[in-house]
């Protein structure tokens, strides 16, 4: 019964494995038609996974495994959306993997673990932990950009992502060795109560480094440099996976280390969180105004996107936090629907993702170009789209934080960055039409109707998504 | 007095192979000295109460790593006269480092004094009446259980990413499927001809 009482907080992480695993079996099983199978059933295992997560206690904090693993308000909230963006990311990828004659039953699978990384890392209460959960997702990752086997850009991507990737984990190992030889233990809650009488010049350098790696997972400047590269090269759905998931993992983990592990050294990385901020949402908003490439552009703007949300981190407090959590939550579901119409954007059997090949899609697929306009429109946060709510929340904890600065950048990047978002439109709807694109398939149909709904419903009811994001920060305060 | 003698055997063997290791011009006879050497070392290893890290050198060094180099030895051809032809160009740049390291090695144990907290902060060492191992296996697979299966997991990921990225399944390249052939007929493969003499076929 205690062995029990130990392993059920990781209940749906056990769960998630277990399944991947059999999928990875029957897979190799059934070969010839596995793919659809495999694909099938990961959406099944994510969805009993949810289900295990929404069941692991509704209250509170639960420890496990000598306190180096826990489940409370955050993690439930940031498991059940990863759940939900890999869920999305899978559906997106089935027809579009088909397409491109890549498909293979490893695929959903690597998604699943990549997956349960990213709940290992928003459920790590330790730095070995952390570190453990981060491999995992990215390793995973790694091999995701670099699927299409075939062809160059994919194997550069993986191969890009995976040389940066190594460097970030060196360095958050390096951070996180400094911070364990000073503090002298690698627990957050231990952390904390070392620290308690003001930290070290070495456990600072520690921190620092691992904000650095951490950065570069949810591509903050100046760690950005390979978020162009990889999105342009990885496939399509893969790249809105990145867009979508490890990001949302990354930032939770970014709020529980700062929040629960360094408190007291709030003033030393409030300046580097600042600084991160700015020089992202000014570098995600000028550097997007010379791209081509549909998916350097969400590059780019998920980079100022990143830096509006580290504005929440900066300013701190519940404001700020919740602030950083919309953002998460809207963003998500913003760029997942912008992918969808990426996605679909075939011409002659070829996947075409140059801005100039949106051309007049308003009179040839209107449909497509509506869903595209309206989460252009969300992403520039145009007042009564949810995309507004998102930077209005940031704009106000920075003014509540006494940072007008930060305030002020913010106002002025989505100004600049407006531009771009607005050229796409003007291409789409202005533009002499350049030939038909194919029908948008059904899944795809699905995932940008949910955001379309999402972008323009959210003025209508917000309280669900506040509430979800008041509820993921509950425990940090 | 049975342990002294044999502390006194296991050493002078194990650094009399080790002199050999750097002495021998045969570079197997090198390798094999080695092997004497860890073995003896291992020996010490039991003698200090340290049974696990002698199993462990015995199994993962002279079982698999060494083992391993002998072959890479006995297939490789190489060319020690040409090896040693830099010796004497780098010779100032090894020494140079040497001598760092040197200095280090002095600077550690006659200068280092741990931090008078250090001691609090190691952890307790193992209970009484249980072996190394036990207490190991306590720590890697009771305390840290968590650890240790997701890092079996990046394992497995990356063995999933080393064949989703490598294996190529190719058309063009004859394999061999052992059930065709044991299925095959003779109808299917021998055909009988009637060769008239002197014309062939």
């Amino acid at each position: 019964m205690s062995i029990w009482n130990t392993f059920l907080p990781a209940l749906p992480e056990m769960a998630l494995a277990v399944m991947s695993m059999a999928l990875l079996m029957l897979g190799v099983f059934f070969r010839k038609r596995a793919s659809d199978i495999v694909n099938t059933l990961a959406l099944l295992a994510l969805a009993v996974t949810a289900v295990l997560v929404l069941m692991t206690g509704q209250q509170g904090a639960i420890f496990a495994f000598g306190g180096t693993f826990v489940v409370d308000s955050l993690a439930r909230v940031m498991k059940l959306l990863i759940l939900f963006a890999t869920a999305l990311a899978i559906i997106m990828s089935v027809g579009f993997m088909k397409a491109e004659r890549i498909e293979r039953f490893e695929y959903p699978v690597l998604m699943l673990l990549s997956a349960l990384g990213m709940m290992a890392m928003v459920s790590a209460h330790g730095l070995i932990a952390l570190y453990l959960g981060l491999e995992l997702q990215s390793l995973a990752l790694y091999v995701l950009a670099a699927m299409n086997r075939e062809s160059v850009r994919s194997s550069e991507a993986g191969l890009k992502y995976f040389v940066l990737g190594a460097l970030a984990s060196g360095l958050i190992l390096y951070g996180a060795s400094l911070v364990y030889g000073f503090a002298g233990t690698t627990g957050f809650s231990g952390i904390a109560q070392a620290l308690k009488g003001g930290a070290h010049l070495g456990v600072i350098t520690g921190i620092v480094f691992i904000l650095a790696g951490l950065a570069f997972k949810i591509s903050a400047v100046p760690f950005h440099m390979w978020t162009p590269d990889v999105y342009e090269g990885a496939p399509t759905p893969v790249t809105a996976f990145f867009a979508a998931a490890p990001k949302l993992a990354a930032m939770a983990v970014l709020m529980r280390i700062l929040y629960e592990a360094f408190p007291d050294a709030a003033e030393a990385w409030r300046q580097v969180v600042a600084f991160m901020a700015v020089a992202s949402a000014l570098l995600g908003a000028f550097a997007g105004l010379v791209q081509r490439n549909i998916k350097r552009l969400l590059a780019y703007s998920s980079i100022g996107h990143m830096g509006i949300a580290l504005v929440g981190l900066a300013a701190g407090g519940m404001e700020g936090l919740r602030a950083t959590m919309l953002y998460l939550v809207i963003y998500l579901l913003l760029t997942v629907g912008a992918f969808a119409v990426v996605i679909a954007m075939r011409r002659e059997e070829r996947a075409v993702e140059e801005i100039e090949d949106f051309a007049g899609l308003a009179s040839t697929n209107p449909g497509m170009a509506f869903t595209l306009a309206a989460m252009m429109f969300a992403l520039m946060g145009i007042p009564p789209l949810a995309g507004f709510f998102a930077k209005y929340f940031a704009f106000v904890a920075a003014l509540k934080a006494n940072m007008v600065a930060l305030a002020v950048i913010i106002v002025l990047a989505s100004a600049v960055s407006a531009f771009y978002y607005l050229r796409v439109i003007k291409v789409m709807y202005m533009d002499e039409p350049k030939g038909a694109v194919a029908e948008m398939p059904f899944e795809l149909k699905l995932v940008s109707a949910l955001s379309v709904v999402f972008a323009l419903g959210m003025v209508f009811w917000p309280q669900p998504v506040m509430q979800l994001a008041q509820a993921a920060i509950r425990s940090l305060l | 007095m049975i342990v002294s003698a044999f502390f006194w055997l296991f050493a002078s063997v194990l650094l009399v192979s080790a002199a050999l290791v750097i002495t021998l011009r045969n570079p197997v006879h090198a390798v094999l000295f080695l092997i004497l050497a860890f073995f003896n070392g291992a020996g010490l290893f039991l003698l200090a109460g340290a049974e696990f890290l002698a199993m462990i050198l015995v199994v993962v060094y002279v079982g698999a790593v060494l083992v391993l180099w002998l072959f890479i030895i006995m297939m490789l051809d190489v060319d020690f006269a040409e090896l040693k032809a830099g010796f004497i160009r780098n010779a100032p740049l090894g020494l140079l480092v040497g001598g760092v390291l040197l200095a280090e090695l002095l600077f550690v144990f006659l200068k280092w004094q741990p931090a008078p907290m250090a001691e609090k902060l190691r952890m307790a060492p193992a209970a009484q009446g249980m072996t190394n191992t036990e207490a190991l296996g306590r720590i890697l697979y009771t305390d840290h259980v968590y650890f240790f299966q997701v890092a079996g997991l990046i394992l497995l990921v990356a063995m999933i990413g080393a064949i989703v990225l490598s294996l190529h399944h190719r058309k063009d390249v004859k394999r061999q499927d052992v059930a065709r052939q044991v299925a095959r007929k003779r109808e299917e493969a021998v055909r009988l001809v009637d060769v008239e003499p002197g014309k062939g076929l």
